[in-house]
């Protein structure tokens, strides 16, 4: 039994005034993928069949490696929002909520580094 | 403050699904998958920095029955995700709140998505 007032319990436990930016970073990024969506579809398109050789000319140009830079980082930025409200709505058991929204951000990080070094490494053509 | 462990609502055991419903967990199920997803893109972006050998190793699976079944996946959890992603941003601008605008919009973003997922494949075959 829990002699507290739950006044007591909620302080400290609640968004402490930065709940929001995680709605609105949610839609930035969502109304961001839309464009780049386009952009995607566009990339599919002009890669469908290609060889090596093609590819790697294709993502070397200025316009298409920005554009993949930028799609790679949201996207991965918007998923790692997302998955992070799902662990949150659906994990109910405390260690691995924390251990599981540790993993998901490490493995955005880690995703978004390799993929923007290689983007980057066939863009210089080093 | 009650804290034991009551069943709470929506119980889903007994709960009909409507469209609505439907459609709002399709939307979290086709966002896990698109990230997994990126996982392609990333190994995507490596084959083609790594050489010819990792590119056309990567290209093959892609062409393999199992890689053409992620692709399809993939392809209409892009468009389905997207269409009703764009019917969240409505609503959140506080558009399409009645139930005669979610139902419409809802069975638009299936059409759509079914239609441009069989037009892409479609123009590839």
């Amino acid at each position: 039994m829990n002699l507290r007032n739950p006044l007591a319990n909620a302080h400290n436990h609640g968004a402490a005034g930065d709940g929001v930016s995680h709605w609105w970073a949610q839609r930035f990024s969502a109304i961001l993928l839309i464009v780049l969506t386009a952009w995607l579809v566009y990339a599919l398109g002009s890669l469908i069949g290609a060889d090596h050789a093609s590819a790697s000319a294709w993502l070397a140009s200025p316009f298409n490696a920005a554009m993949a830079v930028l799609f790679v980082v949201t996207s991965i930025y918007h998923g790692k929002l997302g998955l992070q409200v799902v662990i949150e709505d659906y994990i109910h058991h405390r260690f691995l909520e924390v251990a599981l929204q540790l993993l998901i951000k490490i493995l955005s990080i880690l995703g978004g580094l390799l993929a923007v070094m290689a983007i980057l490494k066939v863009a210089f053509g080093v | 403050m009650a804290t034991d462990n009551r069943p709470l609502s929506p119980h889903l055991q007994v709960y009909r699904p409507q469209l609505t419903s439907v459609l709002s967990i399709s939307h979290r199920i086709t966002g896990i998958l698109l990230s997994f997803g990126a996982v392609l893109v990333v190994l995507w972006a490596l084959a083609v920095a790594s050489g010819p050998d990792a590119y056309q190793a990567l290209i093959q699976f892609m062409g393999s029955v199992p890689g053409l079944i992620v692709l399809a996946t993939w392809t209409f959890a892009l468009f389905f995700h997207l269409l009703n992603g764009i019917r969240h941003l409505l609503w959140d601008a506080g558009w399409l709140l009645d139930l005669r605008g979610a139902y419409a919009s809802g069975w638009a973003v299936v059409a759509l998505s079914v239609i441009l997922t069989i037009a892409v494949w479609g123009g590839l075959a």
